[in-house]
């Protein structure tokens, strides 16, 4: 029998919030965090909504408590301050060392540097202390320094499922024995490289993003970090600490259609969902919600939804997407979703799914659309889809005694 | 349980792409760094999907296919890439266009550079839906990747997984990193690498896919026992230590090793590392080198593999990688050793 992976401490930073009290205050008040640009200076600022977080550089590394000296890239600044948020709320600064890893997710790392100084960087020497914060691996290590995690180490890069495999990865290392102990999510800062890229594919909606709604046209980007600290049942039982969920399945599937498309059936979401169910050993009909990838672009939100009909037949859960709350977060999505997925768990709530006016006549169900409170919910699925058919799917499970405490790290 | 190295493809400077030739000839450049000889891709890619295809996928496409060809698998049960850099060549077209303040048009481009589009590519070509991931961490790439491969085993979900380390290299890469101090100012012979004695490393590039098995079968290479990772940021630890925890582990001591495939890569800064480790532990062990061949790049170290295996396989330590002279009389247990920068250090042990 494989060792049961438990969740014992939450650390976000979105459009919607700082942290994870502020998260919760948002979610709660169905308050989006798309907006207009404030800090990117992109040519399309004025023609597409985004979901940025609203604070500058300069306001992240005080928020990080950093000075410039090595050399940080906005990405390693969201990352480092939603890991050292989760890494706190679990308490494992205070606790005897167990093998602790960081398995951190990211799709294009420092390009947010690098997109400013490429210039620099073939003519001159000025900017060179950013040269190495391009790659992935570079906000994965200024994370584990900060947080002195140093048992194992790796960046994982799979699209917009980035973060949800980097909890699979997690929550498998767990269940093998290789690791007590694993902090993981994704960090993804806004880009122009991403905003030009995702405009040349003609996916940017030019209203915030709908996600499951007729007249839905696309995505909303948006920005930030999550991460989760995972533990084996034994290493969570130390030191008297609350155990918030857990992370009960996980399945990976790859589409193997196209680059850029879902399959019109949704063949590599069903394999996702269907093998997560398998690892997890729960019944369909016992998933009482699904956090949908939802990204509300015409082909992904047709072959999700008909994959979940297929699956799930006749006793389908409560679907949403709550990206029109934080926008497409990319690589950092996957763990952000999760963490909704979570709340929905401890806050016994189903997060709704905004924007959405006119449901899809393709699909036998329709997303929920108002927050729903005191809801029986006991075990939800997050879904996170990517670029190159990289579908993962995550089931979550309330544990027994919730006494969950959202920390006061304002 | 056993797993077992069933196939390989490698794509590097050297004639290395026909499985059943091991280093027949050494080839020798004079450069600011090495690049693969191309193999003719039309004769493994479909010519209409390979001319929108950049140089790297067509090297991972083409790699992958050799390993499962020389192993004689058609589906894997799992895809696994480890790339530091992924589509650098895409990368630097988009950045480039961003930077005369045009706007990108063409999407190829853009999507080709995401990280994951070799993985993703390979499984497209194979119609493989089974599990599909991509490690992005520096010198730890491959290594992750392999990690996760042995997982797979060890979880019973997988019979033959195929795992890959694939990186390229550009000019413009080249003078920006030659910038933060990785590589040396001047052309480098690559057989002479260790005679120049200056700061930085000789870059290269590569694509290596391996076929993995749990059972062993004819085309069989080695056993690959274990794959470790060290993060080293702050020098704490002491490489000696490690490579013998790290053995004995898999119950081995440093005198039954009968190779050590290090890591060298030309840096004088970095370099005394390995000969600590040659002139200490390993001084009676054989000593193979590799970097000459094919520069130092994030997943090197699937060059490393692939010669320690056909090492194995061959019974047969090449003179031009011989670092020292001793002629085991059997080549039975291969340590690897690599480290970039003191920083990230990886262990590698393969038995026949």
């Amino acid at each position: 029998m494989a060792r049961r992976v438990v969740i014992t401490g939450l650390g976000i930073l979105s459009s919607i919030g700082r942290n994870l009290p502020e998260t919760v205050e948002s979610v709660l008040a169905s308050k989006s965090g798309i907006g207009i640009l404030q800090h990117l200076d992109s040519p399309h600022k004025d023609e597409f909504p985004f979901a940025e977080v609203p604070w500058s550089n300069k306001q992240l590394l005080e928020l990080a408590q950093l000075t410039d000296s090595l050399g940080y890239s906005r990405n390693s600044l969201l990352g480092m301050i939603a890991a050292r948020e989760a890494f706190l709320h679990a308490s494992l600064d205070k606790l005897p060392r167990l093998r602790t890893g960081l398995i951190s997710a990211t799709t294009v790392g420092g390009m947010d540097r690098c997109e400013l100084y490429f210039n620099d960087f073939i003519t001159n020497d000025s900017k060179n202390k950013y040269i190495d914060v391009y790659d992935c691996a570079d906000s994965t290590e200024k994370i584990a320094d900060l947080l002195g995690i140093r048992d194992y180490i790796t960046t994982i890069s799979t699209a917009c499922s980035s973060a949800a495999n980097a909890l699979l990865l997690g929550a498998r290392m767990i269940r093998n024995g290789q690791l007590d102990r694993v902090v993981a999510g994704g960090t993804e800062a806004l880009t122009s490289f991403h905003v030009n890229g995702f405009n040349a594919l003609k996916i940017l909606d030019k209203v915030p993003c709908r996600p499951f709604d007729a007249n839905r046209n696309g995505i909303t980007l948006g920005e930030g970090a999550a991460y989760l600290v995972l533990e084996s049942e034994e290493s969570a039982s130390i030191g008297g600490r609350e155990i918030i969920a857990e992370l009960a399945g996980y399945g990976n599937a790859c589409e193997a259609f196209h680059q850029t498309a879902s399959t019109p059936d949704g063949k590599g979401a069903f394999l996702a969902m269907e093998r997560a169910l398998n690892i997890s050993g729960i019944n369909s009909s016992a998933i009482d919600y699904i956090n949908a990838h939802g990204t509300g672009t015409d082909n992904n939100d047709i072959a999700e939804g008909l994959a979940i009909e297929r699956l799930f037949g006749e006793k389908i859960p409560l679907v949403s997407s709550t990206k029109p709350f934080t926008g497409h977060m990319t690589s950092a999505a996957g763990s952000a979703e999760a963490i909704l997925s979570i709340l929905c768990l401890t806050h016994e709530i189903i997060l709704p799914n905004l924007n959405l006016k006119t449901p899809m006549p393709e699909l036998r169900f329709t997303p929920v659309t108002e927050l729903i409170h005191e809801s029986d919910v006991s075990t939800v699925m997050s879904n996170s889809f990517g670029f190159g058919g990289n579908n993962t799917s995550l089931i979550f499970k309330k544990v027994s005694n919730p006494k969950f405490q959202i920390p006061n790290t304002k | 349980m056993s797993v077992f190295i069933n196939g390989i493809g490698l794509i590097s400077p050297q004639q290395t792409a026909d499985p059943a030739l091991f280093l027949p000839d050494v080839m020798e450049y004079t450069a600011d760094y090495l690049q693969v000889i191309n193999p003719n891709y039309k004769e493994f890619i479909n010519p209409i999907a390979a001319r929108r295809m950049s140089r790297l996928i067509k090297m991972g496409i083409t790699s992958a296919k050799i390993a499962l060809a020389d192993a004689g698998c058609q589906m894997p049960d799992a895809i696994i890439t480890g790339t530091g850099l992924g589509s650098v060549e895409d990368t630097e077209k988009i950045l480039t266009e961003m930077n005369a303040g045009e706007q990108l048009m063409n999407p190829t481009p853009f999507i080709q550079s995401t990280y994951n589009t070799i993985s993703s590519q390979i499984a497209i070509t194979l119609k493989c839906h089974n599990y599909n991931s991509t490690y992005v961490h520096r010198t730890f790439s491959f290594e992750s990747a392999l990690q996760d491969a042995l997982m797979q085993f060890e979880e019973k979900v997988a019979a033959n997984v195929l795992v890959g380390g694939i990186d390229e290299m550009t000019w413009n890469h080249l003078q920006i990193t030659r910038r933060a101090g990785h590589w040396k100012t001047d052309p480098v012979n690559n057989l002479k690498l260790l005679s120049y004695h200056t700061p930085g490393a000789f870059a290269g590039e590569g694509a290596a896919y391996f076929l993995l098995g749990n059972e062993r079968c004819l085309s069989t290479y080695s056993t690959l026992r274990d794959v470790k990772t060290i993060y080293n940021r702050e020098k704490a630890t002491h490489v000696e230590d490690a490579v013998k925890t790290f053995l004995s582990a898999n119950e081995l001591d440093v005198n039954q090793l009968d190779a050590v495939i290090l890591g060298y890569n030309g840096d004088s800064r970095y370099d005394g590392l390995y000969d600590q480790l040659g002139s200490g532990i390993f001084r009676q062990t054989q000593q193979v080198w590799y970097k000459h061949l094919c520069g130092e790049y994030y997943t090197s170290t699937g060059f490393a593999l692939w010669l320690g295996a056909n090492i194995l396989k061959h019974q047969l330590v090449p003179a031009a990688v011989r670092f020292n002279n001793l002629n085991p009389d059997r080549l039975q247990h291969i340590l690897i050793y690599n480290q970039y920068q003191n920083i990230n250090h990886s262990l590698f042990l393969i038995s026949r």
